[in-house]
């Protein structure tokens, strides 16, 4: 499978992404700059983190003027999946392919740290390997993770089962105090209605080795690469041996 | 002309920063201090042009950028 990363001015995670697509679950990953509106046929695309044009004006708010967004977008409409990590959350946030917006962190700091998460909906492409109500043990960085939508919007995403990541205590709760950013309902994550564009906080590209902290990470891209293996042999050729029956 | 815009967080919206400096005042002494919003200050410096498209492509540049109207309210204010 053929993963596209894209590279943004300010961009500081794409490396890393790259390294646990291609050095640790052997995919294959290309870089793709923000001013080549060319995606190099890729079948999946990562918007890792970073600060995009030094978040000017908002988090995100610039990088969806650049040509390749264009293209991310149009690849996005036609059904390609995107996942979006922190910075890249806020990318398609504003770019409007997920809905909401992340805001300032309510405790005003710049947080670094593992927290748990819990799988809402293991039924969707980016979390087929895990199962619904297991917890996730994943690192996050940033400054400006608090999800925030309306509330009609967020009764629309928990009904039709958009929100697939939730912070939590080590017993899976969803506590005020495991709530790392004021998040509202302690959203992690969420996915479009469409099912193929997924914006995240926590970092599951940091989280695919042990000797790091963990390996949790790596079972949202192999969701994936499940997703794209199985759907690659749905629609290839029938095998020699089907078209022999009579 | 110039084109003044005032961006603000939408109420309902958690503004921390507005909150730290509503108690830092309180803590100055300035009791009556009640609620504090921290928005943007924006000034285009705009071409001459007819005074109500102006207003219009203002408010376009509001709505496609300035503003993320899922979290924030916008103003604005058209004058030489």
């Amino acid at each position: 499978m053929k993963w596209g990363v894209l590279v943004f001015p300010g961009s500081n995670d794409d490396q890393d992404a790259s390294w646990a697509l291609s050095e640790v679950l052997g995919q294959e990953a290309v870089a793709l700059w923000h001013k080549e509106p060319d995606l190099k046929g890729v079948d999946a695309i990562v918007v890792p983190g970073g600060f995009s044009y030094g978040d000017y004006l908002r988090c995100g708010a610039m990088a969806r003027f650049s040509p390749v967004m264009q293209s991310v977008r149009s690849f996005a409409d036609a059904g390609g999946p995107v996942v979006g990590i922190c910075n890249g959350f806020q990318i398609l946030c504003e770019a409007g392919l997920l809905p909401g917006a992340l805001v300032r962190n309510r405790s005003l700091r710049f947080i670094s740290e593992r927290v748990k998460v819990r799988v809402e909906n293991a039924d969707t492409a980016f979390t087929r390997r895990c199962r619904s109500g297991e917890v996730l043990d994943i690192p996050i960085k940033h400054g400006e993770g608090c999800y925030f939508a309306d509330e009609q919007t967020l009764d629309d995403l928990e009904a039709r089962g958009q929100v697939l990541f939730r912070y939590v205590d080590a017993s899976g709760e969803p506590t005020p105090e495991a709530n790392p950013n004021g998040s509202l309902r302690s959203i992690a994550g969420v996915m479009n209605v469409r099912g193929n564009v997924f914006g995240l906080m926590p970092h599951p590209e940091h989280d695919v080795e042990a000797m790091t902290g963990g390996e949790d990470g790596r079972k949202l891209f192999r969701s994936l690469i499940d997703s794209f293996e199985q759907r690659s042999a749905a629609t290839a050729p029938r095998s020699s041996a089907a078209e022999g029956r009579p | 002309m110039t084109a003044k815009v005032y961006v603000t967080p939408k109420r309902g919206v958690l503004d921390p920063q507005g909150k730290a400096v509503q108690h830092a005042l309180q803590t100055l002494g300035f009791a009556e201090v009640g609620d504090v919003r921290i928005g943007k200050y924006i000034e285009i410096q705009l071409e001459e042009g007819g005074g109500e498209s102006t207003s219009a492509r203002v408010r376009e540049m509001c709505e496609k950028l300035l503003a993320n109207q899922v979290i924030e309210d916008f103003r604005f204010e058209v004058g030489t």
